[in-house]
């Protein structure tokens, strides 16, 4: 520990510092000097992070690392970090994502380079900010904050239909969230005056306060998992933004959505989850049956990953409403698996779009002529996202299945279809993608991937085989902080 | 009759105004040298800062036989209004020389409008506070009107003035009403006399709305705000720039001096009138702006909006929402000044940047300004980390606090629509090309360099807020001891 200014403050500032420093450093012209500093920030943000891992104390569900300054005395606002066992990996996972979505962008993005990863590495501290703030209106002024750049992102380094995909995205989830804002005031009123989240853990609300609560909090987490049917603007988000942009969007922002549920909503709001989690187990087995079934005909690759983590992200919220230990660790597990396949995916599609300029499976075919390497690759990935066991897919999933089976056999039922669902519309689509005769003239130009990209795409590969096969290093961590959680939210907070 | 002479010292910063503006209005028209009407205006509102902090004292003084108030709140909104006005008169400079109007007129009515406002802010009396009110109206019609030889400001300037002097009629009869009830015209005797209670309730609700008419006309907000979009769009863009910002200071105080200061007794009259013209003022405000393709139009419709948030501070009837309204009000007018000044500093080379097509791809020409509107206009949509934030959360806190949870999930309603054309700004700024015939800006140091500040204070207020916090709590807590 650094004397002074703590780990966490470091996770979010490093980056943010970094950002600021490539934007004095001017235009396209300093390019290579920007890259690099890119480079340098988002390994040094992602250093300083490692030891929030090893030095995690596993047998403790308090908050870790905990830094607390006054910010806004005037309403009670603190500058609060810490970190749990929920919370800790998505700082790793978001640090690490920042360093490949750099290395995705280092050739492609020949234009405002400087801006674009500026954009990129600001993006990636917001987001630390969101996993570690404990006061409620930090956390709020981050989870707001971070859609601004993103919104440039979509906007600037886009596809045709950008502006359309920027502003929807913005909009959707600036809807959620200003409810949400009217309720962390309304929270601060019944705490006593107190924006600390802990504190609100323990507040005593009547059943119509926390079902009117549950409702602004639900429509906030709810736009950024996102869940159906208010998931419309995911799919344009990410067939509109480019590469880095998707892979942020999937790996790290739809999870601060499920991150709101198990901070804010479970544990502020215990009588109404209960009461209402048939809604969200519903809602969840919708998204993994039907957007399961959208995603089998799509015909625009990003899309199809798109619809795929609609449907893994039903898995999440529905593992967290059974109220079980291997529902919410499986929906723990399966948003970093999401993290890793998801980004790996759509960094594959990057690959190839990058060479045909075109996401339409039907303007490919027989990539595995001319791209071996890549092949393999995103046969591994592929297969991750189809829940293979031994990917990293795999373990969150059944684990949820698991957890169901102890509640109700048919919701079991209903969410294991997904492995069929699931397999059908990723291996389809690798087949037509990457099999077969080599389809046209494009795919007979393509090279194989570079030094770089076969970086990028190895780190993740590690990590989805690693997780796939040994998982304990993840689990162990969130167990007592899950526990903790659960033993929470089965204390009613009416009966004061 | 014995006569007794007045303690000056609590309106020395008037006095010494209103002394350099009379100067300043000499040597323009003895003097064939008209350089000196410049520099002299900025030492004029240096100087008035310096003596308004000098004379400061923590208790409330009144003079001129109550007529005139200098409290704390009097204080610090003066001082925003000399930084507001000193960056109005720095920001149009270029913009007015190069159209011929940097004459010695500008600097004197700007100088006469600040004045008003400064009566108007320490007004503690009807009188005061008409005389402060008039002298501001007239100042700023004639600014209107300063480009002659413009059928749009000509325009623009006669619709103000009727309109303005429907208002001023309206305040009038407010005002007389209450007069006659009450039989004073001194706001803190008639709140004495009002808690007392008074026979007639019929005539002194009968007044109060004519009075809150007549300041929902000079703050511009729905459904007196017929005026605000033609005006803003008409007046050349540095006049839009002044209209649009210190003077909104100045509706504030007033509306603070009458309504908590000599009418607090009749808040649960007041409150039910204020809230429907904020919500009123956040409906139009925020839905006509999003069909507006003119920027300073557009800025006219946000201000409507902005405004009815500011009411429903004042409307809550507590501490926390008068104080929430006077940061939003400085707030407000720090991000005016900002986005005015960059309209009026894009318009250039005989081009006047009106439409938004003007400002396509700034991006990519001057990558900095872009920076600048882009804060603004992400500030003005209240987002964090920029001051429009705080200024939002301030007001929504005060009205969950004063229990009106309903109007604060319509206030963030609004603001989400309002989002959207501020979005709109942004991705005109960023994600589209510049029209082929677009100018490069090559930087003006003295006005690029206080825009820079005016930008970054926005970004810095909204990290660190609680300076301005504390200073609006402050004066509020001297001002209503």
């Amino acid at each position: 520990m650094i004397e002074g200014i703590g780990l966490l403050s470091l996770a979010i500032w490093v980056p943010i510092a970094a950002g600021v420093l490539i934007l004095i450093t001017g235009g396209d012209k300093n390019a290579d000097g920007q890259r690099t500093l890119a480079l340098l920030g988002s390994v040094l943000g992602f250093l300083v992070t490692l030891p929030l891992w090893t030095g995690f104390d596993n047998a403790s569900a308090a908050m870790q690392f905990v830094e607390v300054a006054e910010w806004v005395p005037a309403y009670n606002i603190h500058y609060r970090l810490g970190v749990d066992g929920i919370s800790m990996l998505f700082v790793l996972l978001n640090s690490f994502t920042t360093i490949l979505v750099v290395l995705a962008g280092w050739a492609v993005i020949k234009v405002r380079t400087g801006q674009y990863m500026a954009a990129f590495l600001i993006q990636s501290g917001l987001l630390n900010g969101v996993f570690v703030a404990l006061d409620g209106m930090l956390f709020y002024v981050f989870f707001e904050a971070m859609l601004i750049p993103l919104y440039l992102i979509i906007g600037m380094w886009g596809g045709p239909n950008r502006v359309y995909a920027a502003i929807k995205f913005f909009l959707y989830t600036l809807l959620g969230s200003l409810l949400m804002l009217v309720s962390l005031v309304y929270l601060y009123f019944q705490s006593g005056g107190s924006f600390e989240i802990l504190a609100w853990h323990r507040v005593p609300l009547t059943m119509v306060a926390q079902t009117l609560l549950f409702i602004a909090f639900f429509f906030a987490f709810a736009v950024k998992v996102p869940m159906w049917p208010v998931h419309t603007w995911l799919p344009d988000a990410h067939v509109e933004a480019p590469t880095g942009g998707s892979v942020v969007l999937a790996a790290i922002t739809l999870k601060v959505g499920a991150y709101g549920f198990l901070r804010f909503i479970l544990p502020i709001l215990p009588d109404a989850s209960r009461e209402y989690a048939y809604v969200i187990i519903a809602l969840s087995l919708i998204a993994v049956v039907y957007i399961g079934l959208v995603a089998l005909v799509q015909s625009d690759m990003k899309k199809l990953i798109a619809y795929s983590s609609i449907a893994h992200m039903g898995f999440v919220t529905l593992g967290f409403f059974l109220f079980n230990p291997l529902g919410i660790e499986g929906g723990l597990v399966q948003m970093i698996s999401h993290g890793f396949i998801s980004a790996a995916m759509f960094l594959c599609v990057g690959v190839m779009y990058d060479r045909v300029h075109s996401r339409q499976i039907a303007d490919y075919g027989g990539v595995a002529n001319t791209m071996p390497r890549f092949a393999a690759f995103f046969m591994l990935f592929a297969m991750a996202n189809a829940g293979l066991p031994g990917t990293s897919g795999f373990v969150g999933e059944f684990m949820v299945i698991l957890g169901a089976v102890q509640v109700n056999f048919w919701w079991a039922f209903l969410a294991a279809t997904t492995l069929i669902f699931g397999a059908a519309y990723t291996l389809w689509m690798y087949k037509r993608v990457v099999f077969g005769a080599i389809g046209n003239e494009h795919v007979a130009e393509m090279k194989d991937i570079d030094s770089r990209e076969f970086v990028v795409l190895g780190l993740l590969a590690v990590c989805v085989l690693g997780m796939g096969l040994y998982p304990l290093p993840f689990t162990e961590v969130m167990h007592t902080s899950v526990e903790n959680l659960l033993a929470h939210v089965a204390h009613s907070k009416l009966a004061y | 009759m014995n006569f007794t002479v007045p303690d000056f010292t609590p309106a020395l910063p008037e006095i010494f105004v209103l002394g350099m503006t009379c100067l300043i209005l000499l040597s323009d028209s003895l003097f064939k040298d008209r350089g000196w009407n410049y520099p002299l205006t900025i030492f004029t509102l240096v100087v008035a800062a310096a003596i308004t902090v000098l004379t400061s004292v923590p208790q409330i003084q009144f003079t001129f036989s109550g007529q005139f108030v200098d409290d704390a709140m009097a204080d610090v909104l003066k001082l925003v209004a000399y930084f507001s006005t000193l960056a109005v008169v720095i920001y149009s400079r270029p913009y007015l020389l190069e159209r011929g109007l940097l004459k010695g007129e500008f600097f004197v009515l700007v100088l006469f409008a600040l004045l008003g406002m400064m009566v108007m802010i320490s007004a503690n009396h009807f009188i005061s506070l008409y005389i402060g009110l008039e002298l501001l109206s007239l100042s700023l019609y004639a600014l209107v009107a300063l480009q002659r030889d413009s059928a749009q400001a000509t325009e623009a300037a006669m619709k103000y003035f009727v309109l303005g002097a429907l208002a001023s009629g309206f305040l009038l009869y407010g005002m007389s009403l209450l007069y006659g009830l009450t039989g004073t015209l001194e706001l803190p005797a008639m709140a004495q006399i009002l808690q007392a209670g008074v026979q007639n309730e019929m005539v002194l609700v009968f007044g109060l709305v004519f009075l809150i008419a007549g300041l929902g006309f000079k703050l511009g907000v729905a459904p007196f705000h017929m005026w605000v979009p033609d005006i803003y769009q008409g007046a050349p863009s540095a006049v839009t720039l002044f209209v649009g910002s210190a003077p909104k200071l100045a509706a504030f105080a007033i509306t603070m001096r009458l309504l908590v200061d000599g009418l607090h007794p009749q808040v649960e009259n007041w409150q039910g009138m204020l809230a429907v013209m904020a919500v009123l003022s956040l409906a139009i405000g925020n839905l006509a702006a999003i069909m507006q393709t003119n920027i300073k139009r557009m800025l006219a419709y946000s201000t409507i909006s902005h405004m009815g948030f500011l009411l429903l501070g004042i409307m809550s009837g507590t501490f926390a929402g008068y104080t929430a309204g006077m940061f939003y009000v400085i707030a407000y007018v720090l991000m005016s000044l900002g986005s005015f000044g960059l309209v009026v500093y894009l318009s250039r080379n005989g081009l006047e940047a009106e439409n938004l097509d003007d400002f396509r791809g700034l991006n990519s020409r001057n990558p900095w300004l872009a920076a600048l509107m882009a804060i603004l206009m992400f500030s003005m949509a209240g987002l964090p980390p920029f001051v429009g934030f705080y200024a939002k959360l301030a007001i929504l806190q005060s009205l969950v606090g004063a229990g009106f949870v309903w109007l604060a999930v319509v206030a963030v309603m609004f603001s989400l629509i309002g989002a959207f054309y501020y979005l709109r700004v942004v991705k005109v700024l960023y994600f589209d090309t510049p029209k082929a015939d677009a100018p490069i800006y090559t930087a003006i140091p003295d006005v690029q360099a206080l825009l820079s500040i005016n930008g970054l204070a926005v970004l810095m207020l909204g990290i660190m807020p609680q300076p301005l916090i504390t200073l609006c709590t402050y004066a509020m807590q001297m001002t209503l001891q």
